[in-house]
């Protein structure tokens, strides 16, 4: 069977199992429909927490961003995990004990004010529509290159399959099905990460594999990637901040206030029996997403390695990156390269006109690098 | 019915546990892991260098670990002053 039938069947079987989910689970009263009649088992609300909150920009970007940013990286990963924290102690139990189904209504009671609950409602509004575009266009990414279709296509499908399964069957269905979407998300993201972890450094757990040395020698891994990166005149792996140290503080900021109030997230605690249970039940959120968040920083290091050395055969061998045999021949590229060209997201432009993929920085500050670019553009000539 | 401890302390018990939690909340995050990071990174934990290991994975653990012991502590704080859900 090919890799293409295979991912059909493999991704056709998990859909037909959401939905049957959503069917078996569907939603007969109002309760049911907005907070799951709220008698979630704690744990299992923290898995479909992980599973509600973990969806395209943690499953596709997140490792991306981080192998790109390096130590910078770390800002999602803190922000969207730290966010918790402050959730679990000061909203989530709160808004529990208060006993409604939603925020607005919530602050319309607190407050004594309609107006006040209708700001709710927009605020609401506005947060979960920027959330949607985000998420739409990871759901146009992931179909896109599933069916081999363009990026548009491939939301508008995305829509329709989402679509259907959230208007039947209400937070109840929602919930149980997430917490199979976490089964399947986790295992998808977590097997590969143990293999390439295995592959690389000999360490079956990537949260161990990041921190190891590579397989036969006595260099760990991220010296490696920080030696490979700043020769290609890239920033150091380790130290690359976004910015400044000051973007770095107050991008983390940001994300874990915004992480605190996401409205899918905060719902999800009207769902469990107690207040007790909704100050546990964000603590199994956070390690249902801790499992995911600190696979990913192995994924995005790993990835970064991998990269450089499929383009760069130098950067394995130790022989010299600025070598022109060094450089892959397009032609001969990975199918995943080929793949991915057919969604648009991945382009090469022969500069050179030699032929073959080059990947470093050009716009690098790093004198010993551009001095070594220089003359291996001489060479060419 | 039993009588738990005075009820008036009981809010600024709870505020003392939340300011003891984001205190160290704060500093594994944006200490360890931002501000202090490049000194830190002077330190080798296993191949990590240590204000990199709070960064991408030091921070999240402690996280979880400050999550749970929030929600011990408030559950003996809300039996002690008696106002517990049965």
């Amino acid at each position: 069977m090919g890799l293409q039938a295979l991912t059909y069947l493999v991704v056709g079987f998990t859909f037909a199992v959401y939905i049957g989910i959503a069917i078996w689970a569907r939603a007969g009263t109002t309760s049911e429909f907005y907070v799951a009649g709220g008698g979630v088992h704690p744990v299992l609300n923290g898995m479909a927490t992980g599973a509600d909150w973990m969806s395209a920009a943690s499953f596709i970007s997140m490792a991306g961003l981080i192998a790109n940013m390096g130590f910078g990286g770390g800002l999602f990963l803190m922000g969207w995990t730290g966010g918790y924290v402050l959730l679990a102690m000061l909203l989530a139990p709160y808004l529990r004990k208060f006993g409604k189904f939603t925020v607005p209504q919530f602050v319309g009671d607190r407050y004594y004010s309609k107006g006040a609950s209708t700001v709710a409602v927009l605020c609401l509004l506005a947060a979960s529509v920027t959330y949607i575009i985000g998420q739409m266009t990871g759901v146009g990414v992931a179909f896109s290159r599933f069916l081999g279709v363009s990026n548009h296509v491939g939301i508008f499908i995305g829509m329709g399959v989402v679509f259907m399964y959230a208007v039947f069957g209400g937070m109840k269905g929602i919930t149980y099905t997430q917490v199979a979407q976490y089964c399947v998300l986790i295992l998808a993201y977590t097997v590969p990460a143990v293999f390439i972890s295995l592959n690389l450094t000999g360490n079956p757990l990537p949260q161990l594999g990041l921190g190891s040395h590579m397989v036969g020698t006595d260099i760990s891994l991220l010296s490696k990637l920080d030696q490979v990166v700043t020769d290609l005149g890239f920033g150091k792996y380790t130290t690359q901040l976004p910015g400044s140290t000051l973007n770095m503080f107050v991008y983390t900021v940001s994300l874990m206030i915004g992480t605190a109030g996401l409205p899918h997230v905060i719902v999800r605690f009207f769902t469990v029996p107690k207040v007790k249970d909704a100050r546990a039940s964000a603590g199994w959120a956070l390690v249902f997403i801790g499992i995911l968040y600190t696979t990913a920083p192995a994924v995005a290091a790993m990835a970064r390695l991998n990269l450089h050395a499929t383009i760069n055969t130098a950067v394995m061998s130790g022989g010299d990156l600025f070598a022109p045999e060094s450089s892959i021949v397009y032609a001969q590229r990975p199918d995943w390269m080929k793949r991915w060209e057919v969604t648009g997201l991945l382009k090469f432009t022969d500069k050179n006109g030699d032929g073959r993929i080059q990947y470093y920085n050009d716009k690098s500050k790093n004198a010993a690098f551009n001095a070594k670019a220089a003359a291996a553009r001489l060479e060419r000539q | 019915m039993s009588q738990g401890k005075d009820i008036s302390q009981y809010w600024p018990t709870v505020l003392r546990l939340i300011a003891t939690v984001l205190s160290v909340w704060a500093l594994v995050s944006y200490g360890f892991g931002i501000l202090l990071a490049p000194a830190l990174n002077n330190i080798s934990l296993g191949g990590y260098p240590l204000g990199f290991w709070f960064a991408q994975q030091g921070s999240m653990y402690v996280f979880i670990a400050l999550i749970f012991i929030y929600a011990w502590k408030m559950g003996k704080i809300d039996e002690e002053f008696d106002v517990h859900e049965e």
